[in-house]
């Protein structure tokens, strides 16, 4: 029920909702839970384990009760605290975890059976026969226990991640946060503060509290309206920090387009990672419960929580309330109820000693015992100083006393102190690097304790940052002590729970202890206490006291679990905004990349490069045609192919020369100009880095590349060498893979192809020559070398020019029976002529394997040469590279493995692998490149080749890796 | 004889949101200019003709459309004009079409790249004349801040469609947040 003239909400805009399919209608600034409490609707949801009919606790992000899902039109957000899901037109949500209806949930038939559903049930239960586990019991276990739904779809919703620095960080934006976010405001230094709520106050709006004499309220809209007129001011509401990182860096989600709907463009929450020089964490405190027998009815609610609804939204959710405390905090909340016109029924005070005037019955050293009313609370009964009492009410206000929100105090590993005065823990100064904790969550629990931490708090932070303070003065206010004297637990013959959102009772801790689980974290496993979405907010304190009680160890003793982000349930969706699909990385794309998709290729990734597979043409149906046409090109013709993924690093500096030598196997210091050379690279354990082939186009330039995968690599490896090495040296190099579009023009018409199309013809241009050319007036650089072993050339030209160029090659390869090459062709071709990649040097292969070994001079040191002579590393016991070809034209694949014909096809038995297969038009039949045990003696002999995946058991012939063109005639033709 | 046409990454594009405007801009010429050791005060010599000398780390200059970067270690960008002849002082290699520059202007620009940037682009701490090697998410780029709400960036050519695609939902996500 709404009480007029109450509440921040804005009774002129009424707002319509569905909750389980049916309209509700709540006002603008009203919660899910607010608007549904106002509607008179307390059932809200079912508990995990039991599907206890379950109402809402608490009136913030820690609810554990009232969980729903939202749907969306692409979306299904499960596990949404309706006291935090903010109410819009339209909004669709409803209960989870019951079956049919809420009302009448046939799973409720776990609560019957619940004194076998203890601690530990599954694991005593479910045993044997262990092959049921995965099979049956997890399956049904699933199902009948559980939270929130998904959508079983992508979420294909908009998220946002983004960046943000300050000096001063404040963290929650009651009392103590106002105080500090103005203090530092004044100073001048940027201040970010961040609120969870839609509006700044913290608990000064839900108390009612009064500042110099006025409504808290006013004194919050003049410290929020000077703030927001303050440039170094980033006031970021509806923002939880959920966690404290190294180096000052917090973790915030906000809700952006939560509580709005969908809209084009605006993102549903955003990502924040927020820098601060300092920090002051004032999160304020979250009140607990007490666990007494049947506390858990719809109706059984925290008194912040009765008194934020009041006012903060003008509901009272029932009308005959009760309070159950151990403190002198409910003493407010009941007196505001009775000004508000609402009927008290007692308070009932755990304390015997406490005062007993009011202006309604006061119980004193009363204990709530038992409880009555499935669907909402009916009635109550219990034990007092002066007997028994049983009343008539449909809404008890619970208070066990506060716990300081201290959790991101403990993200770094601190661990909190247990204050006795208190009942409670708080956090160590430091423990967070440059955060101090202010206000509540440090423990001082009245408003001008809380005013005045936050101010020095900040003026703390501003003479660290060496600012002088403005000082700002501090409003007058109330400084009631905080009186209170513990109370965890009431005896009673019902069950009592401590954690409501994983249905955790009192008796569950005790058989846990009994058990020998009796350290709490293994409490907390053993019984799940503070592994539900609220991650043991509401009940860690109350279930770590029942355990101490129960052991026999003080609070202290018996220590907390840790506390770990993130503070609140946060979507895996946001952090990973913008990351899925084609977001997950960069897509690269050639100059070539539109002519060729123009021709209908395929695109096929590599690395981040988009390359053309193969061009189909008209008639062809499977990609093999294509392929098979495109090596036509290159064996009978001429073939065109973008090859600019290629790594090119551009060496200078009179110790370029040098410097190759140091990280190339073999000598380039003596390479003439405008020739090429192969090259090898180790790593510094000796094995195979990468291969390429350099070009030297000055005395002191050369032109490295590198394969595509490895480009990256090899450029962090040279800079790795440089700086470790040879600071010192005359060399520079930097990447110009993008700088340069590059193409091989590959064939026994490569040669035509180019006299007729460069601005002159080519003269003597031998094998593994480099040179300067041109092409319609624009200087090109020319390098014959060769990855098909055909006749090739490979001609870059600036990359604003490769579109133009690719097209014009491709046009006039045409002209001469040939045309443009994808990767499938390339693939063959090279496995044809027996040419490595990462599929061979896959970083467990020497230069021995590869029978390359002689490439790695003796005349000089370079970087992996030591290493790759150790024992192991090379001899008969090596897989070394082979050929591979299928007695019969049978398919072959790469990664099967290769047996000796009548071995025992057994793990150990294994005698090498199969790194690459091409289906060669030239041999008809797949060719593949290998590593077999001792393979190089081992040419001519049958291999079995097993594929146990694939199902491929073939026999191959073990040749010379090289299938085409062994004494390279074509490429020096 | 074949006729060539220069193409930049993204044939001059433009997007304006909510009074921000992203665009390409056709560099012209970009050259890399390493000095080699002990040589970074003769090449500033050099450089003088322009306006300018070697950039500090983190810092770009600019004189009359040129404009030299720092673009990380021991390395500067030249943009827009013709070299001076660095022979033995310094590597120097073509990088016009490595690149695209993009520039971003507005009221939305600073924010935009706080989606991206994890860089402190506070003035204070990346100033009017600042240059960075920065990430724009997973994208390598090379960032100058040419006015307060004005910036500069280079990122690899490859890569313009998908720097653009981020630039672009940064700036559609902050109007829609705005609306």
């Amino acid at each position: 029920m709404r009480i007029a003239g109450k509440g921040l909400i804005d009774r002129s805009k009424p707002v319509n909702f569905k909750f389980d399919g049916k309209t509700y209608q709540g006002f603008k600034g009203d919660t899910v839970a607010s608007a549904l409490l106002a509607n008179g609707v307390k059932l809200v949801g079912r508990s995990f384990k039991y599907h206890r009919p379950r109402g809402v606790l608490t009136a913030g992000s820690e609810e554990p009760n009232a969980m729903i899902e939202v749907v969306g039109t692409s979306n299904q957000t499960p596990n949404v605290r309706a006291t935090v899901q903010e109410i819009f037109e339209g909004l669709n949500t409803r209960s989870q975890n019951r079956w049919p209806s809420l009302r009448f949930d046939v799973m409720a038939v776990n609560d019957m059976v619940s004194p076998f559903l203890s601690a530990g049930f599954y694991y005593k239960t479910f045993m044997w026969p262990r092959a049921f586990w995965e099979a049956i019991y997890e399956p049904i276990i699933r199902r009948a226990a559980g939270l929130g739904s998904l959508s079983g779809k992508h979420d294909e919703g908009h998220y946002e991640k983004a960046f943000a620095f300050c000096d001063l960080l404040v963290i929650g934006s009651g009392p103590a946060g106002l105080m500090a976010a103005l203090e530092a405001a004044r100073a001048g230094v940027d201040v970010i503060l961040c609120e969870e709520d839609r509006l700044l106050g913290g608990r000064l709006l839900s108390d009612d509290a009064h500042l110099d004499g006025k409504p808290a309220a006013e004194w919050v809209a003049a410290v929020e309206a000077e703030l927001r007129a303050c440039p170094n001011v980033r006031i970021m509401p509806r923002t939880t920090v959920t966690g404290a990182y190294d180096g000052g860096q917090y973790s915030a989600v906000e809700r952006v387009g939560l509580h709005k709907g969908p809209r084009p463009d605006l993102p549903r929450e955003c990502f924040w990672r927020i820098t601060a020089a300092r920090t002051v964490l004032a999160a304020g405190a979250l009140e607990r419960s007490i666990a007494f027998p049947m506390n858990d009815r719809p109706g059984i609610m925290l008194a912040s929580a009765v008194q934020s609804y009041l006012n903060k939204f003008g509901v009272v959710p029932g009308k005959r309330v009760t309070l159950f405390a151990n403190n002198d905090g409910a003493r407010a909340v009941a007196r505001q109820l009775m000004a508000a016109g609402v009927s008290v029924a007692a308070i009932l005070d755990s304390r015997s000693d406490a005062s007993a005037v009011e202006d309604c019955p006061v119980y004193l050293g009363a204990q709530v015992t038992d409880t009555k009313g499935r669907l909402g609370l009916r009635a109550i009964s219990g034990t007092h100083v002066g007997g028994e009492f049983a009343l008539e009410t449909d809404l008890l206000a619970v208070s066990g006393g506060w716990n300081p929100t201290l959790h991101i105090t403990c993200h770094l590993n601190g661990r909190p102190r247990w204050e006795a005065s208190l009942a409670a823990f708080v956090p160590l100064a430091d423990a967070v690097p440059n955060l101090t904790a202010a206000g509540a969550c440090n423990g001082a629990f009245d408003t001008l304790t809380c005013l005045t931490e936050g101010a020095a708090a900040a003026r703390a932070a501003l003479a660290a940052l060496g600012v002088a303070a403005a000082n700002a003065a501090l409003p007058t206010a109330e400084g009631m002590p905080y009186v209170i004297a513990p109370l965890w637990q009431v005896a009673g013959k019902g069950r009592a729970w401590l954690d409501f959102a994983n249905d955790v009772t009192t008796k569950d801790v005790k058989l846990a202890a009994q058990e020998g689980y009796s350290s709490v974290e293994h409490m907390k496993r053993y019984t799940t206490q503070g592994m539900a979405p609220d991650q043991g907010k509401n009940s860690n304190v109350g279930a770590l006291a029942v355990l101490a009680d129960t052991t026999g160890r003080g609070i202290p003793e018996t220590g907390t679990t840790t506390f770990r982000p993130p503070f609140i349930p946060t979507s895996i969706a946001v952090m990973g905004a913008g990351g899925r699909g084609a977001g997950f990385a960069p897509q690269r794309f050639l100059t070539s990349d539109q002519a060729s998709r123009d021709r209908g290729a395929p695109m096929i990734e590599a690395g981040l490069w988009y390359r053309p597979s193969y061009f189909p043409k008209p008639g062809e149906t499977t990609w093999l045609e294509s392929c098979n046409r495109e090596i036509g090109y290159v064996r009978g013709a001429v073939g065109v192919c973008d090859v600019s993924t290629l790594g090119k690093i551009d060496i200078q500096g009179k110790d370029a020369g040098r410097f190759l030598d140091l990280v190339y196997t073999s000598m380039f210091s003596t390479l003439a100009v405008g020739r090429v050379r192969y090259g090898l690279m180790l790593r510094a354990d000796g094995y195979v880095l990468d291969d390429g082939t350099t070009a030297r186009l000055g005395e002191n330039h050369y032109l490295m590349t590198t394969t595509t995968a490895a480009a990256g690599l090899v450029m962090r490896h040279l800079d790795f060498v440089h700086q470790s090495e040879c600071a010192d040296w005359d060399v520079r190099f930097i990447s110009v893979t993008e700088s340069w579009a590059q193409f091989a023009v590959a064939g026994p018409q490569a040669r035509a192809l180019l006299n007729g199309y460069l601005d002159q013809p080519l003269g003597d241009f031998p094998f593994m020559a480099a040179g300067t050319v041109s092409v319609g007036g624009v200087a090109a650089r020319l390098f014959r070398i060769s990855f098909s072993g055909e006749e090739g050339y490979e001609i870059a030209v600036p990359t604003r020019y490769g579109e133009a160029l690719f097209r014009d090659l491709v046009a006039r390869a045409e002209t001469m029976g040939g045309g443009p090459y994808g990767m499938e062709a390339l693939n063959v071709l090279r496995i044809e002529k027996g040419l490595i990649t990462h599929a061979e040097i896959d970083g467990r292969v020497t230069a021995f394997d590869i029978g390359a070994a002689k490439m790695v001079s003796a005349k000089k040191d370079c970087i992996g040469k030591l290493a790759s002579t150790r024992p192991g590393l090379h001899g008969p016991e090596r897989a070394q590279m082979v050929g591979l070809k299928p007695l019969s034209a049978q398919k072959i694949t790469s990664g099967a493995h290769l047996f000796i014909p009548g071995a025992d096809l057994s793990r150990v038995n294994s005698q090498g692998h199969i790194s690459s297969v091409g289906y060669s038009p030239m041999f008809d039949r797949d060719l593949g490149l290998g590593f077999l045990v001792n393979g190089r003696a081992r040419h001519g002999e049958t291999v079995r080749v097993i594929d146990r995946l694939r199902d491929i058991d073939v026999l191959a012939e073990v040749c010379d890796p090289v299938f085409h063109d062994k004494d390279g005639e074509k490429l020096r033709a | 004889m074949p006729e060539l046409i220069a193409k930049t990454a993204l044939a001059g594009k433009k997007l304006v949101v909510a009074g921000t405007t992203l665009a390409e801009i056709d560099h012209g010429a970009v050259r890399s200019i390493a000095p080699y050791p002990g040589q970074e005060l003769a090449v500033g010599q050099a450089l003088l003709p322009l306006g300018f000398g070697f950039p500090a780390v983190n810092s770009f200059a600019e004189k009359d459309g040129a404009l030299i970067a720092w673009a990380g270690r021991e390395q500067a960008f030249l943009i827009g004009a013709d070299c001076p002849d660095l022979g033995g002082l310094a590597a120097v290699t073509d990088q016009s079409g490595g690149w695209v520059s993009l520039s971003l202007q507005g009221p939305l620009a600073v924010e935009a790249l706080a989606r991206y940037v994890p860089m402190d682009m506070r003035l204070a701490a990346f100033p009017v004349g600042a240059a960075a090697r920065t990430p724009l998410y997973h994208m390598s780029m090379v960032l100058m801040r040419v006015a307060e709400d004005g910036f500069r960036l280079m990122l690899f050519r490859s890569m313009a469609r998908t720097a653009w695609h981020e630039i672009e939902v940064a700036l559609k996500t902050l109007a829609a947040r705005a609306a």
